[in-house]
């Protein structure tokens, strides 16, 4: 018998055996169809991921340089289209920060609304995507019923579940809708419900946990260095939310908990997550309850369109009306560098104004770049079927990502 | 915001500052390309600036508006234990795009530096992997250049025969993952 395993032993080291290359994606249901990875195994070992973005490219920067400031809102929304209204704002506010530009309290409290529900909504997608690739589909029903509750209220308020193009510079498109604060309040109690369903079935599932515990590692200093923020660098215990660190909107109006992890693995970002929909319920629960009516746009003619009787009944309104269409908003030369907490981390904007109407260039750092780029030192050494919860948690958005 | 840290680097770099603003709140060095790496290497270590992150790297065209230089590489830098931020400018000319990468520093700028060289053709000498990083190699032109039209339209390439190479394929080191096989 021992003879035989010996044997056996020596047959195997004489295997020859070799590296294989492996291509996974751009179309494989997993990547979500626009990253390929082209793999080095060893068996199913991982030694080398190369990542290859771009499927989606479609020259965000280059047609912001060719329209007015206004109109890039709508491209804005196709960047992280899970959470388009954060990128909305995001973008009007590093706009006024350029224009100096204060906007009234209560867009103040509705942006900060606003960007929590599609917080929300960008969470639950991404918990439902990564539930379904792992074999839950239960979960996965679960996460997108609160996930259209959701859209159903941002619908109501901009028109549209995704392209929400709601943003103005200086303001908002429109108030919140009569009986905003109402639909909220019936709908919180269910989607607490859905989001403690996610958790029954997933959190103390041993084959969720099998899959998600103690993979896709990432340490401390090394997500620093690769430029990780949002849930993903809060998993490795860094305490860093923009909302907290760097407060805007009404952030720094109401109360809630940083949610910081510590193994900063896929079952700690799964973790982060979930308690940070509960923060953001938090949050609109204490907006609505502070908020008071009151103009939504700031009163500056050099940015807001007046009223359209004044539009058609004098000139002056006609005029203004003419110019801030056709020659846009005149933005101050300068630069300027504006962040917000987005779905996936710190979304920033850079843009740079040559004092016409027009953006001499628009810069827009996507979190996810950054996290796709430290995404091979997470699954190098690992198992080829580790790349599908790991890619989920960082949750890549091809718009975002690939501009 | 972070004055004090503007500051610190005015006084350690008296010469090597091009110039410095806080506009909107923004401290701004401008560094010529030369002291890049240096000044780098100073934010990230010293203890008053202690810039850990590397938030973005991307850079501007100034055709037809700057005489002296083209392009401006910009780089913002996030301190996560102080929360202050301050944004690297540094020109390069038409004749010359070339600057030294700062990939040894931080992990960020080894995609952020590879999407600069493929919007505007400049290059990070010493980048560790030079490729385009959003378009595909046998892209023509760099197409945030100003003078890259927005209608400019690019040539139908020919099927591949074979699959593109990949530029820097593996060289298997199994000792450095523990791994017991070997490859004969």
């Amino acid at each position: 018998m021992a003879a035989d395993v010996a044997g056996i032993l020596e047959i195997d080291q004489d295997l020859h055996t070799e590296a294989m290359l492996l291509n996974m994606g751009p179309s494989h249901p997993a990547t979500h169809g626009t990253v390929r990875f082209v793999l080095t195994l060893d068996g199913e070992s991982i030694l080398k991921c190369d990542t290859e973005i771009g499927y989606l490219h479609r020259g965000f920067e280059k047609m912001c340089e060719s329209s007015t400031w206004t109109q890039v809102f709508p491209f804005t929304d196709r960047l992280n289209y899970v959470s388009p209204l954060i990128n909305n704002f995001g973008y009007a506010m590093t706009v006024e920060k350029l224009l100096g530009l204060k906007v009234p309290i209560r867009t103040e409290y509705i942006r900060t609304i606003l960007s929590e529900m599609s917080r929300m909504s960008d969470y639950l997608t991404c918990l439902a995507a990564g539930a379904l690739e792992l074999g839950g589909f239960t979960a996965f029903l679960y996460a997108v019923e609160g996930r259209e509750f959701l859209w159903d209220l941002i619908e109501e308020v901009t028109g549209q579940r995704m392209m929400t193009n709601y943003g103005r510079i200086g303001g908002l498109k429109d108030d919140l809708t009569d009986g905003f604060a109402e639909k909220w309040k019936a709908l919180a109690p269910h989607l607490r419900y859905l989001v403690d369903a996610v958790h029954k079935l997933l959190t103390r599932n041993r084959i969720f946990i099998d899959r998600m515990e103690g993979t896709g590692i990432i340490s401390q200093a090394e997500a620093i260095s690769y430029g990780f923020t949002g849930p993903c660098l809060r998993s490795t215990g860094v305490e860093y939310d923009v909302r907290k660190a760097f407060p805007y909107h009404a952030y720094d109006k109401v109360d809630f908990d940083l949610v910081v992890g510590s193994a900063g693995d896929n079952y700690d970002r799964y973790l982060v997550r979930m308690e940070e929909i509960i923060q953001s319920m938090r949050i609109i629960d204490q907006c609505l309850d502070q908020m008071e009516p009151g103009p939504i746009n700031c009163d500056d003619p050099r940015v807001l369109l007046p009223p359209k009787s004044s539009v058609y009944n004098s000139i002056e309104g006609m005029i203004n009306h003419f110019k801030l269409i056709f020659e846009g908003i005149q933005v101050p030369a300068g630069e300027v560098y504006g962040y917000v907490e987005g779905g996936n981390g710190e979304l920033g904007y850079y843009i740079v104004s040559n004092g016409s109407g027009r953006p001499w260039k628009i810069k827009v750092r996507p979190p996810c770049f950054y996290l796709m780029g430290g995404m091979a030192k997470m699954v190098e050494g690992a198992m080829l079927a580790d790349i599908i919860p790991t890619f989920d948690t960082i949750n890549l958005i091809g718009g975002e990502i690939d501009r | 915001m972070s004055k004090k840290a503007l500051n610190r680097v005015k006084k350690q770099f008296k010469k090597q500052l091009i110039d410095t603003h806080s506009q909107c709140g923004d401290e701004t060095i401008i560094v010529g390309r030369e002291s890049l790496h240096e000044v780098v290497a100073f934010l990230k270590t010293d203890a008053e600036t202690s810039f850990d992150m590397l938030s973005d790297v991307t850079a501007v065209d100034w055709l037809g508006v700057r005489d002296d230089y083209r392009f401006e590489v910009v780089y913002h830098f996030l301190s996560l234990s102080l929360r202050q931020r301050m944004r690297v400018k540094v020109p390069l000319t038409d004749a010359d795009p070339t600057i030294d990468s700062i990939s040894d520093l931080y992990h960020s700028a080894n995609w952020a530096e590879r999407e600069v060289f493929d919007m505007y053709g400049i290059r990070f000498n010493g980048h560790p992997d030079p490729r385009r990083m959003l378009l595909y190699e046998e892209f023509e032109g760099h197409p945030l250049r100003k003078d890259y039209s927005i209608l400019a339209s690019q040539p139908r390439i020919d099927l591949l025969d074979v699959e593109r190479p990949t530029t820097n394929l593996y060289q298997p080191n199994y000792g450095e993952y523990g791994l017991a096989k070997e490859v004969h």
